[in-house]
This record gives structure tokens, sequence and C-alpha cells, in this order.
């Protein structure tokens, strides 16, 4: 509460606490790479297969204290693998939603089946806190180290992300116009779910397994609704999701009693509410079918 | 009472196993329970996986946790709050358009989305306000059998029998819209009503599953049973049944190897359900083959 009646002083106090100096430093980084990746994943319209990734998270994680390996190594290894295999299906045009549907339905069930058996070999409150941290995020319980490991692992995927960004971009808009011109579509479309897995690891550190698809999803489907130009969708994309993460985190540490995952989604949230408000009627009126977006074929046919 | 009943433990005698089962009132209950939950569940859900609404499905689910965390905060009965937070995110999403196929989809889904994370980041919000609900929150989240009461019972019960009754009159032109959406508003079917109203009706079973399964696995009775089927046949009629049969059996089986054992019931469902799915698509890839060898074999 001290924020509000003296911010500057507030603020000093704010990033005098190693807590929350390790939360902004991963929590930033990890908001970057998720918004980068973000406007893809709406772009690509894998949303659904990014919210699979959410429970394939959890379920990673708890089978890697199940069988007491290190739970990051289960979480990042869970999050790839399950993310090559919806690139494998997918190149086979057959990764509709059901099949992803089945699939994740069933790892969630094996998530529930290690965290019963983590539960069962610890002493009951510890292991149950795990469980629960790994679902909903505890970023002011990040150490130092993890800190530091994490910013540098979501540096090295935002930097990924643009150094791909342009022919990505072209094989999300118009992939058989991409593949004419020699884009490597299909390699592209693979590192794209590398990516999405590597980043799915991240943000369940920062705000939880359950709640992952919010640093992903919202700030690239606000983007995409406040701009239809893609360079500058992708950095407001980004933009918008370091923003939720730096108010989320200052509002959870002026209100002890909200949990900061609640505080970061609920101002992505807001975000999205108001990009949605400003455009709904705009892109009812110039984007009947196509909410903002003008592709290639579009940009021929306008010539003609 | 025999030593049988008191210690759970799984013998070759089929019957005995069974009487051991059912003699205690919580198992009958949790039986009832999910007989009713996988009938409505089939139903609904092979209407779902028509018309590629995994997505919203699965949304509609894990939303019933959120409204469950809140009532339970308020101290008002869970029953109540997994509905009224099912019905209002099927109503939210409902007034989303929906733009077919293409782009419009992303943007769409991006909402639904933004509108699960939001409730579940409030379910957390609960949580947290409420403090230290541990067990029942894994409860709420990956179910459980135990302490389903009569009322409870009851409830799904009407709710399940109001939800059925509602989609057979609405099954003819919502069939009709989800095969094909264009001939069907040609033919002056109200689609965009009907969409809502399916919204609704998933809304509800979402949250009378999710009493049993928990939230997170919902998905599993409302996805997996009709995905099988329809694998296993293209007749509506044919693969509906099936759906219903195949639903009924996971839950059952599903339950009595939770009895048996010291895992969670949302475990054995979703294995049950996923070998179901996969043993399908198996079934239906050895057929094909077959097929197209005969075709080409006498030729």
């Amino acid at each position: 509460m001290v924020l509000l009646v003296d911010p500057l002083t507030g603020l000093s106090h704010m990033l005098s606490h190693p807590f929350m100096r390790d939360a902004l430093l991963a929590g930033t980084a990890i908001a970057l790479v998720s918004g980068l990746i973000g406007y893809f994943v709406v772009l690509r319209s894998q949303v659904f297969a990014a919210d699979a990734l959410s429970h394939v998270a959890f379920a990673g994680a708890l089978g890697a204290l199940a069988f007491g390996i290190d739970l990051r190594a289960g979480l990042y290894g869970a999050c790839i693998l399950f993310a090559l295999l919806l690139a494998l299906l997918g190149r086979r045009a057959a990764a509709d939603d059901t099949v992803i549907g089945s699939v994740f339905a069933w790892v969630l069930g094996l998530g529930a089946l290690f965290l019963s058996i983590y539960s069962t070999n610890r002493s009951g409150g510890a292991a149950g806190n795990t469980g629960i941290s790994v679902l909903f995020g505890s970023i002011f319980g990040i150490t130092s180290s993890q800190a530091l490991v994490d910013s540098i692992v979501a540096l090295l995927g935002a930097l990924a992300v643009v150094a791909v960004g342009r022919p990505l971009l072209f094989a999300s808009f118009d992939p058989a116009v991409a593949q004419a011109r020699g884009v490597p579509v299909r390699l592209l479309g693979y590192l794209f779910f590398v990516l999405v897995g590597i980043t799915a690891g991240e943000a369940t550190q920062a705000v939880g397994a359950l709640l992952l698809l919010g640093l992903v999803a919202t700030p690239g489907g606000a983007a995409q609704r406040l701009t239809p130009r893609p360079f500058t969708g992708l950095w407001l994309s980004a933009a918008i999701g370091v923003v939720s993460m730096w108010i989320g985190l200052t509002l959870a540490y002026a209100d002890p009693q909200l949990p900061p995952s609640f505080t970061i989604l609920a101002v992505a949230t807001a975000i999205y509410f108001v990009a949605f408000l400003v455009t709904a009627d705009r892109s009812r009126a110039r984007w009947p079918r196509r909410s903002g977006l003008v592709t290639a074929s579009d940009a021929r046919e306008g010539e003609r | 009472m025999t030593a049988a009943q008191s210690a759970p433990g799984l013998s070759w005698n089929v019957s005995a196993d069974l009487s051991q089962l059912f003699s205690y009132h919580f198992m009958v209950n949790a039986f009832a329970a999910g007989t009713i939950v996988a009938i409505v569940a089939g139903a609904v859900g092979w209407f779902m996986v028509l018309r590629r609404q995994s997505f919203a499905g699965h949304t509609l689910a894990v939303v019933s946790f959120p409204g469950a965390a809140g009532a339970i905060w308020l101290g008002i009965s869970a029953t109540a709050g997994y509905f009224a937070a099912s019905i209002a995110a099927a109503v939210v999403i409902a007034m989303v358009p929906r733009s077919g196929a293409g782009r419009g989809y992303s943007q769409e889904s991006a909402v639904i989305g933004t509108v699960q994370v939001f409730a579940l980041a409030c379910g957390v919000l609960f949580v947290s306000l409420y403090g230290g609900f541990l067990d029942s929150l894994t409860g709420l989240l990956f179910g459980t059998f135990l302490g389903i009461s009569n009322s409870q019972v009851l409830i799904l019960g009407v709710v399940g029998a109001g939800v059925l009754v509602a989609l057979a009159v609405i099954a003819r032109p919502l069939f009709f819209a989800t095969v094909d959406a264009d001939i069907a508003v040609a033919r002056g079917v109200p689609t965009k009503l009907l969409s809502v109203l399916f919204l609704l009706l998933l809304g509800c079973t979402a949250a009378e599953v999710s009493q049993i399964t928990g939230a997170l696995l919902v998905f599993a009775l409302l996805v997996m049973p009709p995905a099988a089927a329809q694998q296993l046949s293209a007749r509506p009629g044919t693969s509906f049944l099936v759906t219903i049969v195949f639903g009924l059996l996971v839950t059952w089986l599903g339950l009595g190897a939770a009895y048996f054992s010291v895992y969670p019931v949302g475990f054995f469902v979703t294995t049950f359900g996923f070998i179901a799915y996969v043993a399908a698509s198996a079934w239906r890839a050895i057929s094909k083959r077959r097929d197209s060898r005969l075709a080409l074999g006498p030729a």
C-alpha cells in the first residue's frame, strides 16, 4: 500500500527485495519470449496446441518429481517432446482438435497419477505444495540462480524467434507461396513447435502450468486485434506481455493477498479486453472475415 | 461386515468383487453419478467433436474449477459454483462471433483462451484468499469419487435429464447445421441460436462431469468416447450409440479400478478412454488396409 501513497519510495522499497529483483528479471525475459512466440501461436491458430502443452508441462514436472529427477528436466523434456509430436501429427494434416484433446487428456491423467505417487512417497504437505506451485506458479519463490538460468534460456528463445521471424511470418501467412519461394516451411514448422515447447516450460515457472496460455495467447491475440502489420504486431505482443508482467508483479507486491499469477494474467486480460473494445466495430466494418490480417492472396486479389 | 469389505482387495471371484464394490453406499452413489455423467458427456461430446469445438469444451470444463473454488470461498455449495461458472463462460464464448474456418478461427480461439486463463487466474485468487484446503483442491482439479451425496446424485440426474431432453429437441437441426452450415442457413435453420444453445448445454455438461472427474479431466469423458466411436463408424446413429457404450465402460472400469487401487480415479478414466481411442484408431487403420487390399486383389 506504500506504493499508492508515495510511488517512488514504494518502488525503491520493492526493488530492494532480492526476491522481487529475481522475479522481475526472470519474469521480464519469460514474458518477452512468450509474447514473441505467442504472436505466432495465434497467427498459426495453434492456441489449442499451447493449451495442450500446459497440461503436458504439469505431467512432465510431476513425473520428474515422482521418479526423483530434476523438475525442470521433466518440464522441458515433456514440453519439447510433445511439441515435436504435435508438429509430426500436423504434418500429416491429421492433428485435429480430437487427436490433440485425446492425447493431452491422457497425459494429464498421467500427471494425476504422478502427483499421487509423489505425494505418497513424500510427507503430505510439502508434496501437495509442489504440485500446486507447478500448476499455479510461484514466481516470488524463484531462486537467484534459477532466475538467471530462466532468463538466459528465455532470451536465447527470444533471439531465435526474432532470427527466424521474417521467414516464419511468410510461412505462416501463405505456406504455399513461401514453399514455392524456397522457404523451408516444414523445418520452420518443427522449429516453431520446439520454441513453443521451450516457452511453455519457461512460462510454467512464472505463472504455472495451468496459466501459461495467458502469457502466450493473450498478448498475441491483443496485438493482432490492434494492428494488421506483422512486425509491429510481433513487437507489440512482446510489449504487452512484458508490461502485464511488470504491472502484475507490482500489484502482487503492493497487496500480498493477491497471488502474482492472478495479477499478471488479470492485467493481460484487461489489455486484451480493451483491445477487443477498441477494435470491435472496426474489425466488423473493414475485415469481416479475417480479423485484421491481410494475406498475400488478399493483396493479390486487391491488385486485380 | 466381513474382513474382505473393510480392506479392498481384488480376487478372481468376479461376483464377490462386485458385491464388495457395491456394499458401500458411497460406491453406489459414485456409480450412479458416473453413469449419469457418462451418458450426458457422451451425447453432448459426440456433437462437440463433430462441431470441432473441443477447445471451447475444454475451456468450459476448466472454468468450473474457479466456480467451485469461488463458491467454497464464499461458503455456498460447490455444485452451484460449478454450474454458474460454466454457464457464464458459455455465454461469454457464445457472444464472440464465430467466423468459420481461416483466420477468424485464430481470433476466436484467442478469445476462448483468454476467457479460460482469466477464469483459472480467478481460481488461483479464490484458493489463495480462502487459504489452505489443499486436499479438496486436488479433488476439485483431478476428481474424487468419495463422498458424493444422495442430493448430489439427484441434482446430477435432474440436470442431466434436462440436458438430454434439450439435446433431443435440437438434435436434428443441430446435426444439419453442423454437417452443412451453409445449406442449413439457406433452409432457414437458426444456426446462430443453435450454436448458442449448444454451448449452454456444453457448459452444463462440463459442470456435471467435473464433479466426478475433476475440472481438469472432464475432457476425458467429453472427447475420448466420441473420438473413438467416430473412428469406428461413419453412420451418425451407430457412432452415437457406440459413444455412449464407450463412455459407460470407461467410467465404470475407471471407478472400479480406482476403488481397488490407491491411485486417483482421473488417471484410470483417462487411461481407459485413451486405450479405447487408440484401439479404435488401430482398428480403423487395419480395416482400411484390408479393404484396399480386397479392392486391388481380385482384379
